[in-house]
């Protein structure tokens, strides 16, 4: 390169730099995750990362719809910039967690991830989110290693508006021992919401003075149940316990009424079976099949008054699973943390969004009204008002009855 | 003499053989430990016993499908799977239809014919469409281009129906002849399992008799020895592979629905893992051999039900019933090691094509 053309490279980077920095409004980021930077004109990115296919997607689909509603409900702008709301399938599965986490990360426009749906999945996806810089919200994870402090599985900028299992499990233990049950076996299919259910519930069963007589395993696509379910009768249970998901679960339903011996046993999933599909899957068995799940009844007035008739509307359904109001809360979680840390001309200009300052913002809720209670989040996270309560299923009826507490 | 020997045995021999030993006596030292522990009782056995019958009846009469093919084309029809979703997936409707107007119940055997038709219809038309479509032309091409060939036809076959029928498991409704057990002797036998066992074999023999008996079946085994020799001497072998896949496809059909009575649930995707389940079952009886697909599948179904209750758990695995599938597909790996040609042998032509 000869003199004269360096010169005049030089002088048209330094004049492009000058330009650059005339046109920005936004505040310089000092920020130590880095930000992101919104201009004028251009949307405002949070992204979900939900189980939309296979067996599982009632509940992904169920949590997308309350988070579209919440954005529904904003106009679909923040700060007079409009919202763009995309994301991946997570799979309900480390593979899928994988994929969406490696996809999600590597677009650094993203402010947020609402997401996953399944506790597998985020438990691959969170080391990836975490080092990006994201502040990552779940609806439905309920595993509660996720935010038990001190343990690798907990990683910086990761909240739930769901409840931890720690309490899920101890409510259906109490539920059962409540029922007059003494004996209980358990089954989970390997993923770590299940796996760590079932030991949550028999830890707490067996402190109330109940007896376990078996904590077996299935495959998640497992389709022949007798093997496992001989085996199980063999402890004569008056309840099995099987928090696992839709396929296996209603599978387990439908064969433990004919394997001898556990005709007349009680069955009780969690809310990874709180769904339609479990009435179309286990037809005329799941007749007085129990699950735990949160307590709609306890949600506060605006879920039956407005955020039914809007998800009827939007939609054309009643809602297909059970956390889409969790879902709801946690975008409005991220609404107001966007609104409060972002920088700049908060009138439709350019903004500047810190990481860190979101999640700081994020750990620092405090008594937010949402659909599902008044929330306050933990520093590790735990933005909860669990209220659970156990649900009977009848046949030709949902959704399920109330019948506990 | 020993010498010889010596120069035949490798040091990968000696390694697999080693592996095998150990797996043997893992096997017999797991059962002897579950026999002395005496958690079951002999009826539980005895159940779970027919449990593993009638899921090898399943697997059988799939297995024959993978098996006829093979024997005949020379090719691993991955699609079959396929073929075994499509007809209980789209006959699930009508028996949905039938039980909404009353008449499942009422009217029980006409109505499990008509969906059993229904059933076998579809999966025949399925297996004919792909013979047609997608297999026919590559008959001449090398080996390895059919069987992706196939692969592809078997994803494509399941977003199909997944896009026609949906994402979600639909359910068959429940006949109330079939609730409860048969009392035979001291133990309660439920009537699905013996019904489905007892179907499953009669097919099976018929499926044989087919095959080893009438003129189209001898002209099937003649062009499966041999494709030009066979139409030397006036056999249409076009005719016989449409038929081949036709009978494969209408006991896959079949098997569908015996699948359907047991377990209820059908979606897109339940083909998979019997369809594999059957192609390992037709290795180990020996792939291109009808007894062999009835063998190899009674014994799958079988070692799958009794084994994690037989050996696992007398050797202190925890919750060994997720690893029945484990189990299966270990087996396939070490016939494949020791046996290569499968239990009863090979029967295949010698050349492709």
């Amino acid at each position: 390169m000869s003199k004269k053309t360096f010169v005049i490279v030089s002088l048209l980077v330094l004049a492009s730099m000058l330009l650059t920095a005339c046109g920005a409004k936004a505040p310089d980021c000092t920020d130590p995750l880095g930000c992101v930077t919104v201009a004028k004109g251009e949307p405002v990115h949070l992204s979900y990362a939900m189980v939309i296919s296979g067996p599982d997607a009632t509940l992904g689909i169920d949590s997308r719809n309350g988070a579209e509603i919440a954005i529904d409900d904003k106009g679909g702008k923040i700060l007079g910039h409009d919202i763009k709301f995309d994301g991946e399938d997570d799979g309900c599965s480390a593979e899928g967690g994988q994929a969406a986490g490696t996809k999600l990360a590597a677009d650094p426009s993203i402010v947020a991830v609402i997401g996953t749906s399944c506790s597998s999945a985020l438990r691959v996806a969170m080391p990836l989110w975490s080092k990006a810089g994201f502040t990552v919200i779940s609806a439905s994870n309920t595993a509660p290693d996720l935010t038990l402090a001190g343990n690798e599985n907990q990683h910086p900028g990761y909240l739930r508006t769901a409840h931890s299992d720690s309490v899920q499990g101890a409510a259906a233990a109490q539920f059962a021992w409540d029922k007059g049950i003494k004996k209980a076996a358990t089954i989970h299919d390997g993923s770590i919401y299940a796996e760590q259910l079932q030991k949550v519930f028999a830890e707490e069963f067996k402190k109330l003075g109940g007896e376990i007589t078996a904590q077996e395993a299935v495959a998640p696509d497992q389709t022949d149940m007798s093997g496992v379910l001989t085996s199980i009768a063999t402890g004569a249970p008056e309840l099995i316990y099987h928090p696992i998901f839709i396929q296996a679960g209603t599978q387990l339903i439908l064969q433990a009424r004919q394997t001898p011996g556990l005709e007349n046993v009680l069955q009780m999933g969690a809310d990874g079976m709180f769904s339609p599909d479990v009435m179309e899957g286990g037809g005329d068995a799941v007749e007085g099949v129990f699950v735990s799940s949160p307590d709609t009844s306890k949600f506060g007035p605006d879920y039956a008054a407005k955020f039914l008739p809007a998800y009827q509307a939007k939609f054309g359904s009643a809602p297909l699973s059970i956390f889409h109001a969790h879902a709801y809360d946690a975008l409005n979680l991220l609404y107001a943390c966007v609104e409060k840390v972002a920088l700049g001309d908060k009138e439709g200009g350019d903004i500047v969004i810190g990481r860190q300052a979101m999640r700081d913002c994020m750990y620092a809720t405090k008594d937010f009204t949402g659909l599902t209670g008044n929330l306050t989040c933990t520093p590790t996270g735990d933005c909860a008002d669990p209220k659970i309560a156990v649900y009977e299923y009848h046949v030709g009826q949902y959704p399920p009855e109330k019948v506990w507490p | 003499m020993l010498k010889r020997w010596r120069q035949r045995v490798t040091f990968s021999d000696i390694v697999v053989w080693a592996i095998g030993i150990a797996i043997g006596i893992a096997v017999v030292y797991g059962t002897i430990v579950t026999w002395r522990r005496a958690d079951y009782t002999a009826e539980q056995w005895i159940n779970l016993t027919l449990d593993g019958l009638k899921l090898g009846g399943i697997y059988s009469l799939i297995a024959l499908g993978y098996t006829l093919v093979y024997g005949i084309l020379r090719m691993i029809n991955f699609a079959h799977s396929e073929v075994f979703m499509s007809g209980p997936f789209t006959a699930v409707f009508l028996a949905k239809y039938l039980d909404s107007i009353g008449f499942y119940n009422s009217h029980p055997l006409i109505s499990l014919i008509l969906v059993t038709l229904l059933s076998a219809a579809v999966s025949i038309t399925v297996a004919l469409l792909l013979e047609r479509i997608a297999y026919r032309r590559l008959r001449y091409a090398p080996r390895l281009v059919p069987l992706i060939t196939a692969i592809g036809a078997s994803f494509f076959l399941q977003y199909t129906f997944r896009g026609m029928y949906g994402n979600d498991p639909e359910t068959y409704p429940t006949l109330d002849i079939l609730k409860g057990t048969w009392t035979i002797g001291s133990i309660a036998i439920p009537k699905t399992d013996l019904v489905v066992i007892v179907s499953a074999f009669v097919l099976m023999l018929i499926l044989y008799t087919i095959v080893q008996t009438t003129k189209t079946g001898k002209a099937m085994r003649s062009v499966s020895e041999d494709k030009e020799a066979a139409a030397l001497m006036g056999i249409n072998v076009d005719r016989i592979i449409v038929f081949t896949f036709s009978l494969g496809g209408a006991s896959a059909g079949i098997a569908g629905i015996l699948y359907a009575l047991i377990f209820q649930q059908v979606h897109f995707y339940m083909g998979f893992i019997p369809g594999l389940k059957a192609f390992t079952a037709a290795v180990l009886g020996g792939i291109g051999n009808v007894v062999g697909a009835w063998l190899g599948g009674t014994l799958l179904g079988l070692i799958e039900s009794l084994g994690p209750n037989l050996f696992l758990s007398g050797l202190g695995i925890p919750a060994a019933n997720q690893l029945k599938d484990g189990i299966a597909f270990a087996i396939l790996v070490f016939i494949l090691i020791f046996r290569p040609t499968g239990l009863l042998g090979e029967r295949v032509s010698k050349t492709k094509a």
